[in-house]
């Protein structure tokens, strides 16, 4: 079988995977960061977003083989120093969940936004870049406020503030 | 998913020695349709050859009068482009709106015009920008491309490396998403080419036929007025148009007239 070797949440990590063997469950099984969920496991929902080279993506719709050598940052590799990442802080803060299944792919999806779209991100900015996301308590609301709020923390001149 | 032997070839030489010499080799690029299809089991496939470690059919250049974009660029580079956005700004439209932003930081130009799905966006703008795929083998011209649902006129073996888009004089392009998929319903790709030999207006229209089509009674409406007006009380055949739960040939020949105006109004700017 194929071997794998990732940098995952800033650890070097191998496996013996087969060809077909998705990220996510790469991540889930193998390594058993089971933050990382699978909600509709058709490229639809979002849930399973994970960063690969910086970049947000679907974990369902890559081959854990095809990113050997990639760095993964997944919802577990957030928290520095046992402080939440502001993302986190600000979806806690904001109360942006409801049952808590679709967080961990916004909260993901929702850095990727601000390294795209910037710190000061408007409501419609939100909800568009969050098309790849879907929350079945559909609890936008919140979710869209917790991103606002996020962003703005993110920005390095608001540490300390 | 039926397993695989999986391959990444380190140059482009070795991905089509490969492809030539496997009967049952899949290209995958960035794999936005492909693994879907195969975790399905809609496909099967011996051998999977990735091209993602080729940095060669990444990029975007302009080269004289043509914007040159390499087959593994992805949707979020083209979209994000100064070089797109100051030649052909319509095809940054075009590639923001393709799926979502989880779907752009992953899929390519290459893979998505190759793949030929009816209601992809990318296909609109070969045939309505005119545009050239080019192969490991030949230049293909974009009016020869699509031969029908999910075919093209590629071949066995043969692999796109670049797509020449003509810069136009003026583009737009609308699409009505389906609210789910985001896959265009109608999407219709408007140019105001200048070339007098296809009468200098060039429509294409996706999502609402079997594959991407031209729109000549709007081409020659345009030709004589570029304005949405112009296309004021055209009626377009409902034959050969998409039925599904999404739209109704009917509902699709009436909205293919509403995203013409629209890209033609945003081609005005």
């Amino acid at each position: 079988m194929p071997v794998v070797s990732m940098t995952v949440n800033g650890k070097p990590v191998r496996g013996e995977v087969e060809a077909r063997t998705l990220l996510v469950q790469f991540l889930r099984d193998h390594l058993r960061l089971t933050g990382t969920h699978v909600g509709c496991d058709t490229s639809q929902c979002g849930c399973c977003t994970v960063h690969v080279d910086g970049r947000a993506i679907k974990s369902c719709t890559a081959l854990a083989v095809a990113l050997d050598g990639a760095k993964v940052t997944t919802i577990e590799g957030l928290a520095a120093n046992g402080a939440l990442h502001p993302m986190q802080a600000a979806f806690h803060e904001h109360h942006g969940l409801q049952c808590g299944f679709c967080t961990p792919g916004m909260i993901m999806s929702a850095i990727d936004m601000v390294r795209r779209k910037g710190f000061d991100l408007d409501e419609r900015t939100v909800r568009k870049q969050l098309e790849g996301n879907i929350c079945r308590c559909t609890g936008y609301h919140n979710i869209v406020k917790a991103i606002q709020a996020g962003a703005a923390a993110m920005r390095p001149s608001g540490h300390g503030m | 998913m039926y397993d695989f032997t999986y391959h990444r070839p380190g140059s482009f030489e070795a991905a089509v020695r490969l492809t030539a010499a496997i009967d049952d080799a899949k290209v995958l690029a960035g794999g936005m349709s492909l693994l879907p299809t195969l975790k399905q089991r809609l496909g099967r496939h011996s051998d999977i050859v990735d091209l993602a470690a080729l940095e060669s059919l990444v990029g975007i250049k302009p080269d004289g009068s043509n914007l040159v974009i390499g087959a593994m660029t992805r949707h979020v580079d083209v979209a994000a482009s100064a070089d797109v956005k100051a030649a052909i700004p319509a095809l940054a439209v075009l590639a923001e709106g393709i799926g979502d932003p989880l779907v752009r930081n992953r899929g390519t130009i290459g893979g998505s015009i190759a793949n030929a799905d009816p209601a992809a966006d990318y296909p609109s703008s070969v045939l309505g920008l005119g545009a050239t795929i080019v192969t490991n083998r030949r230049k293909i011209a974009g009016d020869d491309f699509f031969k029908g649902l999910f075919e093209t006129a590629l071949e066995g073996g043969e692999i796109i490396t670049a797509v020449s888009f003509p810069i136009p004089g003026k583009a737009g392009y609308a699409k009505f998403p389906n609210p789910a998929s985001r896959f265009a319903i109608v999407g219709v790709f408007v140019a105001k080419t200048g070339d007098p030999r296809t009468g200098g207006v060039r429509v294409a229209v996706t999502g609402a036929g079997p594959y991407v089509f031209r729109l000549g009674e709007a081409e020659a409406r345009l030709a004589r007025s570029f304005a949405p007006e112009a296309l004021d009380g055209l009626v377009v055949s409902q034959d050969n148009l998409n039925s599904d739960i999404h739209a109704s040939a009917e509902y699709r020949a009436h909205v293919i007239v509403v995203m013409a105006k629209r890209a033609v109004a945003q081609a005005l700017g």
